[in-house]
């Protein structure tokens, strides 16, 4: 039979895999950096780009996005080709996803620290950078589509179809959390709101994690390991029944992260019942993985890349079986909202991720350079500095999550919280803020012997870029391994495939959402809670652009502790206005939901300049700039006007006063501070933060008062 | 509150219920697929990955 003759193209793995290391130290140093901002706020030198709460989604993304997101496309480009038996589909295709990939990345380094954000986890990037993600996801798609059209083997390795799952998944995820109207090129608001924007978001939060951090790398995991070990994965029929109910229970579980907010009750019951369910198929992936080494664990003592591949799947198995019982919601009322759920996910990203990633790494090079490994040992070291470095980080973390959350929760016996000011129990977890940091240094010192190892041994041998492979074509290849008829239509036919991952995903995702899209104008309607006044409007633009979500929830759950410190619980009825909703993740700082009139203007003013100064031993940072920056009133009518597109009542030609609107209310709050020898200007950013944070609970409480 | 809204569309609740059934169905397919499907079939998906290297005289690992 006549063979043909091609070649695979390594050139595109190779960029991606620089781009790989390049930015997975990137991350990690600005994540070391947020880190010892924790304990030690004077790191962003006061200076407003390298402030906490723009740097922590700079941090983020790079990891997710540009580190991962960068392996995975080097895993899939290598992986997709030889599995497929052909070259990539398109080489002009390949790199035009390449550059749009790093482009997009560098828009998000320049305008996350600008403040430029949407302040939706995961999702902050602003809308034209979110186009610029479809066109170049959709060229990733086509371009993969593409070569499984024109393989030379008939049958699609099961890694395959995690690729392909993920390529559609994510598309959906993120169109849909995008939705967005337009204040100005680099400014939007999100279409949703409240507790509908909430549940949009957290169906996409959690798939992001599914699809893009767990699906490519089950894929890659099931090519790579089996290569590693050299030897077949242990049970096939175990893959595809992993598969499937993998990707199809996965998209179900997002309300998990809304447990006891102001999400209705259903939708919480359905997120935990499909976490629990998610073991099974998780652990069935990890399982497949580990017993692949069965009878080779010697070999695992010896090679390295083994070595991190076996941590990789342990930690992975970990990761799921703890995210089901966070889930729970007892366990739920007890971790969220505290660093338990960071040590989560730092054991998913820095374990499953970073490790699998590794292990590929010191596999991949060596063979795409023809060499072998410039250092053995220097790989070993890697291997436990990033081991010791993983446990670091995690363990203190978790003993922080519980000990903050009892110390939340604690009563004394009259009845009263023993600790009433939140600080108190910052102060006692700021020890392990540092091991945490000590962790983290670890894991990136390890990084960096890494790329001193992998441009060493490439150096060291001499890079293939079109490694030559011959196959027979596709029509001369007999069926007589294939199946039988059902199996064939499946999985020979790739856009049926295609469509079929992705009608299993729509549904999970549309019963989900559909609901809250119908209760839009029924959520129930508080009388007192009306639209931002257009001064808490700017006021509310600056808490997104400083991240102040990032450490402060606007949530207060329906727990005796919590009301007891805060105040009335939050309800759904009260952000009908917030687009986007800011009820934040993660309490850094306390809940700030029913802040207003807790303190003066001129406690926050000095509060904002000076949190230490005010709040002794705070190490939340100080917002100098807010100071000496103006409000730019030229943009308060796009905003009401975008605003009133998305269904905020404000009336029509309401725009053409509101900055006057804007500066009685200023002019009230600065005569305010200047009674108490303060000088400012009502156009500072400072007054329309104030004004946002004074107004934040006020509606609830006048609705208590006129009660009365 | 969610449940009237619900009850206003028409047999609301048949549409989890289609669509649970359509996925339960899809499984049992699936499972009885996977357990009768030929081992000559599951041998050549096995060893899909580790093909290549039989051209491949750069075993680093061996
Ligand atoms: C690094 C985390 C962090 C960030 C970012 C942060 N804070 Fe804080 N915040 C805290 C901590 C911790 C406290 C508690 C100690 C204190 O009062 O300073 C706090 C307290 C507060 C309080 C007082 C709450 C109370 O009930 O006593 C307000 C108001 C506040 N922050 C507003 C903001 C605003 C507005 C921003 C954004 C511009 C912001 N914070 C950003 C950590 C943070």
């Amino acid at each position: 039979m006549e063979l043909d003759k091609f070649s695979y193209d390594n050139k595109i793995v190779r960029a991606f895999i620089i781009v790989t290391v390049i930015f997975g130290l990137v991350g990690m140093l600005v994540g070391l950096t947020i880190a010892i901002q924790l304990f030690y706020p004077a790191l962003n030198f006061d200076f407003q780009y390298t402030t906490f709460g723009r740097i922590r989604p700079l941090h983020t993304n790079a990891i997710i996005f540009a580190f991962v997101g960068n392996a995975m496309f080097a895993g899939v480009y290598y992986s997709m080709q030889r599995l497929l038996k052909t070259r990539m589909f398109s080489d002009t295709l390949s790199w035009i996803h390449f550059w749009g990939w790093q482009l997009i990345i560098l828009a998000a380094a320049i305008t996350l620290p600008l403040g430029i954000t949407t302040s939706k986890e995961y999702a902050e990037l602003e809308w034209p950078i979110d186009i610029a993600i479809t066109l170049i996801w959709v060229v990733f798609g086509w371009n993969m589509i593409g070569t499984i059209l024109k393989r030379r083997e008939r049958h699609m390795y099961v890694a395959i179809w995690f690729y392909i799952a993920t390529f559609v998944t994510v598309a959906v995820l993120h169109v849909v959390n995008s939705f967005e109207m337009p204040v100005n090129w680099l400014k939007s608001y999100s279409f949703y709101a409240g507790v509908q924007d909430a549940l949009v978001q957290w169906w996409y939060g959690h798939n992001a994690v599914a699809f893009f951090l767990t699906t490519p790398f089950l894929g890659l995991m099931y090519y790579f390991l089996p290569k590693a070990a050299n030897r077949p994965v242990y049970s096939y029929r175990l893959s595809i029944i992993h598969f499937w109910s993998l990707i199809f229970i996965y998209i179900w579980a997002g309300p998990h992260h809304l447990l006891y907010t102001a999400l209705p009750d259903w939708a919480q019951s359905l997120g935990t019942v499909f976490s629990i369910m998610l073991i099974a198929p998780s652990w069935g992936g990890m399982i497949n993985g580990l017993m692949t080494l069965r009878g080779a664990w010697d070999r695992v003592r010896e090679n390295v890349v083994l070595k991190f591949m076996v941590v990789a799947v342990t930690a992975y198995g970990m990761a799921t079986l703890e995210g089901p019982l966070l889930s729970l919601k007892n366990i739920n009322a007890i971790t969220h909202f505290t660093d338990w759920i960071v040590a989560h996910v730092h054991v998913g990203g820095l374990g499953w991720n970073g490790f699998l990633i590794f292990g590929i790494l010191y596999w991949v090079v060596p063979k795409m350079w023809g060499t072998k490994i410039y250092s053995n040992q220097l790989a070993n070291i890697h291997f436990w500095l990033g081991t010791l470095g993983i446990i670091f980080w995690a363990l203190p973390m978790y003993v922080s999550g519980v000990v903050q959350s009892l110390m939340w929760k604690e009563f004394n016996p009259d009845g009263f919280l023993v600790y009433k000011n939140f600080l108190e129990t910052t102060v006692q977890i700021i020890p392990l803020y540092m091991i945490r940091a000590v962790g983290g240094g670890l894991y990136l010192t390890g990084a960096i012997l890494m790329t001193y190892n992998l441009i060493k041994t490439a150096y060291s041998g001499k890079f293939i870029a079109d490694e030559p492979a011959e196959a027979a074509p596709l029509a001369a290849v007999p069926a007589a391994t294939s199946g039988g008829w059902h199996h064939r239509v499946l999985e020979s036919k790739p856009v049926l495939f295609t469509v079929l991952a992705f009608i299993s995903i729509l549904v999970g995702g549309i019963v989900e959402i559909i609901p809250t899209f119908l209760i839009k104008s029924n959520i129930p309607t508080i009388a007192s809670v009306t639209p931002y006044s257009p001064l808490e409007l700017h006021g509310r633009d600056i808490y997104i652009r400083e991240g102040c979500v990032s450490c402060h929830s606007q949530m207060v759950r329906p727990f005796r502790s919590e009301t007891e410190r805060y105040g009335e619980y939050s309800k759904a009825g009260e952000y009908v206005y917030d687009h986007p909703f800011l009820w934040g993740s993660k309490r850094t700082g306390p809940d700030l939901h029913r802040i207003s009139g807790k303190y003066s203007d001129s406690w926050h003013y000095n509060h904002m300049l000076a949190p230490d100064a005010v709040s002794t031993g705070s190490i939340m940072p100080a917002y100098p700039w807010l100071f000496e920056q103006s409000l730019d009133l030229e943009q308060t009518a796009p905003k009401i006007r975008a605003l009133r597109k998305v269904g905020v009542p404000y009336a029509e030609g309401y725009e053409d006063t509101a900055n006057e609107a804007l500066m009685k209310q200023a002019t009230t709050i600065s005569e305010n501070l200047n009674m108490e020898g303060i000088e400012v200007a009502p156009q500072t950013e400072i007054v329309a933060l104030i004004a946002y944070l004074q107004r934040l609970g006020k509606d609830i409480k006048s609705e208590k008062v006129a009660e009365r | 509150m969610y449940k009237e809204i619900l009850q206003n569309i028409d047999h609301v609740a048949i549409w989890p219920m289609i669509s649970f059934f359509i996925f339960f169905s899809f499984f049992l397919c699936l499972l009885w697929w996977t357990f009768t499907v030929d081992r000559k079939y599951i041998r050549h998906m096995k060893e899909m990955p580790l093909e290549n290297d039989k051209d491949n005289q750069l075993d680093l690992n061996a």
